[in-house]
């Protein structure tokens, strides 16, 4: 219950954006911060695994990209040339599908966004369990690069398969009906419903996140962070909560890249990048690992900063000194600096001089 | 299979091969004196390249590779004295965070200033179409330039690390840092050195390997992960392993080409990297033991 009550000012400040953009009419600033939120979503699931438990990863655009791109595929591919098969004649009576009309007025056949979802979703949590068992066991250096290769594996995949359109990604992407009237599309009309819908989303992502780590569980997973041996030794089945962490987390990013998909109306495979996962870890980096609030803070900052096109071409050199200057000034995040205390060590020590020369 | 595809699949296999062979070497230097994996490695080859490719208007080519190669090292010692040296005993999530961002900030650099275009250095000797005939293959005349490149590299630095005294003073410094300190070995200077050492090898790697590769502003995480798998797969530290690891992963990755697309051509060596990091993270040539001292 306090944890809710911990949102409610954030829920105020999100409907406050909302009254002020209508007010000083310049609405389509929700379209960004909508597409920020739903990247929030991932980094604070990230922010969970690098922050608590302490295992970093460098793949974890791959698993946006298995989120957003599987939706994808199963709502655009038209299943009309395999219509007499049994497996889609059952999954159509199952109503699991439904029928669309492509541009020039043939009849589609396609998998409903909500089965897409749920396949897309568990497909990453699966992925994500059959790589967690053995690279998890992995420290530093090692783990860095077995899921950064992991990544890289995602990126090739999508870019050589014809059925996730190769250099193209996806396009025309279906809106996602969650419940009639109410659909996340990129719809001119539907901005403000996303909007809510996005940002209520990471709220509830968070407010999980909040009590997980508030649990037993977070418990755990700080200890592992601190000493994965002593965790071990105090009875924590370390690798179960590590797994269940990834896992978790992956999750996060797979909802993710369904949302943002059938939002954008499509995905392309620099969505898989190698830069993205960077940028990911720099933002939680930034918001300070163990910092929820300062990694969902930064995710939004900067992201949106980065949609709006504030940094041009220097976008990920932004990106790479940003993750620079922090690991070398503020390991624990540009939160931990405490600014107020800095300058009042400032003032004193002058106030200090001052009466030393009288 | 014919006997002159399989030669020409070999010959092919040897030259990406070696050229893994001393990025795994750039990487293997750095490790040994700080314990620190530079994820930027890849960047020095790209920076070798672009950088004789630029200084080609204003001088021959052999003074070009020279020079861009000493302008690498100082790069690298840059890097070492801005980012690096200053920092007391540093989280190894730390470190690898901080050697992403130069690889990133590199690779910027490398656009802004070169552009999104693919480059190349004019082959050493003669042109594309030179070629020579062994058992029926043609082979080009660069590959041995990048096969005798990278063997004077890993025969000169055998012979800088047993012989000088300041290779047996890295040396001292690689296998204990504090008793090096002990013996009054600057061993900051000596970190700053193996940044300067492999910053250059990756730039003469990365300047003949330019006219058969070509050079680009991201090439450098390409090989930077390979170079990786293979310092891994030869034991990390290890420049003999590194060898043998490198002309392994080259040939297994040239041959792969006849049954896999071309397109999932990087894909095995990553995959090839993740088994060996499952079944046996000290490498195909490491020790069991050695392994379970070092901090993975």
């Amino acid at each position: 219950m306090k944890k809710l009550l911990s949102v409610l000012p954030l829920l105020a400040l999100v409907i406050g954006i909302h009254f002020l953009t209508s007010a000083t009419d310049t609405m389509f600033y929700l379209t960004q911060m909508t597409m920020s939120a739903y990247y929030s979503l991932l980094i604070i699931g990230l922010c969970v695994l690098m922050g608590y438990a302490g295992q970093i990863s460098l793949g974890h655009a791959g698993f946006f990209a298995i989120g957003g791109y599987i939706s994808a595929a199963l709502t655009t591919h038209s299943l009309v040339p395999y219509k007499d098969s049994a497996l889609v004649a059952f999954l159509n009576s199952a109503g699991m599908l439904m029928s669309g009309q492509d541009l020039y007025g043939g009849t589609l056949l396609v998998v409903s966004p909500w089965a897409a979802c749920v396949v897309a979703v568990s497909t990453a949590a699966i992925i994500a369990v059959i790589i967690g068992i053995p690279v998890l066991k992995l420290k530093g250096h090692y783990l860095a690069m077995a899921t950064l290769g992991f990544g890289i594996i995602i990126y090739r995949v999508v870019l050589a398969l014809e059925y996730f359109g190769e250099a193209d990604g996806i396009s025309e992407v279906p809106a996602f009906v969650l419940i009639p009237g109410l659909s996340v599309s990129g719809n001119f009309s539907d901005r403000v419903a996303n909007y809510y819908i996005a940002w209520g989303l990471l709220l509830v992502g968070m407010v999980l996140l909040l009590n997980l780590i508030d649990s037993r569980v977070g418990r755990a997973l700080r200890g592992i962070h601190g000493s994965g041996e002593a965790a071990d030794a105090m009875g924590v089945n370390t690798s179960r909560f590590k797994l269940q962490t990834f896992v978790l987390s992956a999750v996060f990013a797979a909802v993710a890249g369904v949302f943002l998909t059938h939002y954008n109306g499509g995905i392309g495979p620099s969505e898989a990048g190698v830069m993205k996962s960077v940028r990911y870890v720099a933002i939680v980096a930034v918001g300070g690992m163990a910092h929820l609030w300062g990694a969902l803070l930064m995710g939004i900052v900067l992201n949106f900063l980065s949609l709006r096109g504030v940094f041009g071409s220097y976008d990920d050199a932004v990106f790479g000194l940003i993750l620079i200057l922090i690991m070398l000034f503020a390991p624990n995040g540009i939160l931990s600096l405490n600014i107020r205390h800095r300058l009042k060590q400032l003032v004193n020590r002058g106030k200090q001089d001052r009466e030393e020369e009288v | 299979m014919t006997t002159e595809l399989f030669i020409q699949y070999l010959m092919a296999g040897i030259t990406y091969g070696s050229i893994y062979a001393i990025v795994a070497i750039g990487f293997n230097i750095i490790y040994n004196t700080t314990g620190i994996i530079n994820f930027a490695q890849g960047e020095f080859v790209m920076f070798g390249g672009m950088i004789a490719i630029s200084l080609l208007q204003f001088m021959p080519l052999p003074m070009a590779i020279i020079v861009a190669v000493l302008i690498t090292m100082l790069i690298g010692a840059m890097i070492e004295i801005c980012f690096i040296r200053w920092l007391k005993s540093p989280s190894v999530l730390r470190m690898i965070i901080i050697t992403i961002g130069i690889s990133i900030l590199s690779r910027e650099v490398g656009v802004h200033v070169w552009g999104e275009s693919i480059r190349s250095l004019p082959y050493f000797f003669g042109n594309e179409i030179t070629s020579f005939v062994i058992f029926g293959a043609h082979i080009s005349p660069q590959v041995l330039w990048v096969v005798a490149a990278s063997g004077l590299m890993v025969i000169g630095l055998g012979i800088f690390f047993k012989t000088t005294s300041v290779g047996r003073e890295m040396r001292a410094c690689a296998s204990n840092r504090k008793a090096a300190t002990l013996c009054g070995i600057n061993t900051q200077n000596m970190v700053t050195l193996s940044f300067i050492l492999s910053a250059g090898i990756g730039a003469l790697a990365g300047c003949v390997m330019s006219p058969i590769t070509y050079s680009q502003y991201d090439m450098g995480t390409g090989l930077a992960i390979k170079g990786f798998t293979v310092a891994i797969l030869g034991g990390l530290g290890s420049s003999g392993g590194a060898v043998a690891a490198g002309l392994l992963l080259g040939v297994i990755e040239a041959f792969s080409v006849s049954v896999v697309p071309l397109a999932f051509q990087d894909a095995i060596s990553i995959a090839i990297l993740l088994t060996i990091l499952f079944v046996r993270p000290q490498g195909l040539f490491g020790s069991k033991e050695a392994a379970g001292l070092s901090e993975f």
